[in-house]
């Protein structure tokens, strides 16, 4: 059962083979068993998954069910929901309960879908590998040595190991993409503003955008479906149609021009990862495509730019959590300095502490100019770099991450180290662009993902050609041996 | 760039972060290092380059001014750690 797609699930619930309470407590069942081991959940919601499969069965009884009604999944515990604590993998909001739902986390109860609980994560989004959260690492389930990306990484591992049909994530420099990579699934981060924001506690907001994170493009269409659209609630949300992405996940590759840029497979790059990557490009020539080398000169500053916006972002947002109303405060602060410094001081971890220094000083008198207003100029020629290359393509191609899984623990000490693992994902982020990861092979039994950059709202083109690499290969149709 | 203890210290102060003495030498070698990367940019040419605050240059939507919230501060104050009276209590601020 926890093999199936959402299709077959949506078939099986609708046929009546099976309930979405039995579903539910499949599911919940395998969380009981593997999740002390992988820590992918920091919350389980027993009862509220429960509550909400019995409703869905209702609908599905009287025929009023949609097309995920039913069907479960995991939130990142960085979107609100309301009387389930969010935390954020945060100390800070370890007593957090939100008052309100996140505008994703609303649609896709309007859906019918059915909440198992709250993934793991690096703490406010901030890593690589998910071991900056106050709740611990998470495993890989392709090697319980080895990370499971980050910051979605409870995610990854939940629906790697098959806890969860499909997870959401958010994607700051690669957050969905490079777990995705790392886990063996499909990750796809949208258009900077095609997925409200509205209560998914903010990281970088220039940068945040949510995604689905699942086992096939087929999956992902169908939950993005559900998450994406207007939200008058967020400020940058755009008002666009959208379409329904599973529409044209067949439609024909034929005279698809594919980018290859010459900066992603250079210095840095594993020689294993780059060969299983560029195999899984050549694949695309089987299926009607043209390939072509560009060039993205200022690739190089994406991550040096990066790490000024991100932390400026975060510097500024996480001002909020000050001890006041909401979140931890001190014991028996002296005065409201005291109250902030400390409250503050024990709430964040190490890594959140450091990018709100790092943000703090970039921004401060005398250093504004020199730092954040030279990052955003770098950050524009990032960005023309992408429109001169889609003149000439539809799609870029290259490697999601320049390695496979790490070892846990291998870059814990050395922040620019760990940084560089989001190499080739932080430029989207940059210039606003959706990027899917999807299964491209294996190298020592651990999962590589190829990368498909896109022009802006181009989403359903890049589920197209996703999916369609799918139809022709089944590396992501493999799992992890222990969690078959 | 190197930054030391004093800078260290400023930068806690000014973010409201209170961190361990014993941790400032990590945190000097952490942000001088990252400082470091980032030092890479001040050698890129941007003259004439207008900054780029958000990746879909748009401008801010205007709504109505109408009243479109209700009253939750009972709700939002259950999360609180001190409230009294409707009120966030803090320290003394004025003598």
């Amino acid at each position: 059962m926890h093999t199936k797609s959402l299709n077959e699930l949506s078939t099986a619930l609708h046929n009546g083979d099976i309930s979405s309470v039995e579903l539910t407590q499949h599911y919940l069942d395998r969380i009981n068993t593997y999740n002390n081991e992988l820590n992918a959940y920091i919350t389980v919601a027993e009862d509220h998954a429960l509550t909400q499969a019995r409703a869905a069965d209702v609908q599905l009884q009287q025929k009023t069910a949609g097309k995920l009604t039913g069907i479960p999944l995991a939130h990142k515990d960085i979107f609100c929901t309301e009387g389930l604590r969010t935390s954020c993998a945060s100390k800070m909001l370890d007593n957090f309960i939100a008052p309100y739902n996140a505008t994703v986390v609303e649609k896709i109860n309007q859906a019918g879908m059915v909440t198992l609980g709250k993934t793991n994560m690096d703490e406010f989004a901030m890593g690589s590998s998910n071991e900056t959260s106050f709740y611990g690492q998470v495993q890989n389930p392709w090697d319980n040595q080895a990370v499971p990306g980050g910051s979605s990484g409870g995610s990854a591992a939940a629906v790697a190991a098959n806890l969860a049909p499909i997870a959401t994530g958010t994607d700051t420099g690669g957050s969905i993409r490079q777990p995705a990579s790392l886990c063996n699934l499909t990750g796809l981060k949208p258009t900077y503003g095609r997925i409200s924001r509205y209560g998914m506690i903010a990281f970088a907001s220039s940068l945040d955008q949510a995604g689905p994170m699942a086992r096939s493009a087929e999956d992902a269409a169908l939950l993005l479906n559900e998450m994406a659209g207007f939200d008058p609630r967020d400020s940058t949300s755009v008002e666009q149609d959208v379409p329904d992405y599973t529409a044209s996940l067949n439609n024909s590759l034929e005279g698809l021009k594919i980018g290859l840029p010459r900066q992603y497979f250079g210095e840095g790059l594993d020689p294993e990862v780059a060969a299983t990557v560029e195999a899984a490009i050549k694949t695309y020539e089987s299926l009607g495509a043209t390939i072509k080398e560009i060039t993205l000169p200022n690739s190089h500053l994406a991550v040096p730019t990066y790490y000024v916006v991100a932390p400026a972002e975060c510097s500024s947002n996480l001002s909020r959590m000050d001890g006041v109303r909401f979140g931890h405060r001190c014991e028996d602060p002296k005065d409201l300095l005291d109250l902030y410094q400390r409250s503050r001081g024990e709430g964040f971890g190490e890594e959140v502490k450091r990018r709100i220094m790092i943000g703090t000083y970039a921004l401060s008198a005398g250093y504004y100019d020199a730092y954040y207003l030279k990052a955003q100029q770098c950050r524009r020629l990032i960005s023309d770099d992408f429109t001169q290359a889609f003149n000439d393509v539809d799609v870029i191609m290259g490697p999601t991450a320049p390695t496979t899984a790490f070892k846990l623990g291998d870059k814990k000490d050395d922040p620019v180290a760990m940084y560089l693992a989001d190499i080739y994902t932080i430029s989207t982020n940059l210039a606003g662009l959706p990027g899917v990861s999807i299964p491209a092979g294996f190298v020592n039994n651990m999962p590589v993902g190829l990368q498909i950059i896109g022009n802006y709202f181009d989403e359903a083109r890049l589920l197209n050609v996703a999916h369609r690499y799918q139809q022709i290969t089944d590396w992501h149709q493999q799992s992890p041996e222990p969690f078959k | 760039m190197s930054l030391d203890k004093t800078d260290v210290e400023k930068i806690a102060h000014l973010a409201r972060l209170a961190i361990d003495d014993a941790d400032i030498p990590n945190y000097a070698r952490d942000l001088t290092t990252i400082f470091g990367l980032v030092e890479q940019l001040s050698s890129v040419d941007t003259d004439n380059i207008s900054p780029m605050a958000h990746p879909l240059d748009a401008v801010q939507r205007l709504r109505p001014d109408q009243v479109s919230e209700t009253d939750q501060r009972e709700q939002f104050q259950a999360i609180a750690p001190k409230t009294e009276a409707g009120v966030y209590l803090v320290p003394q601020v004025i003598e």
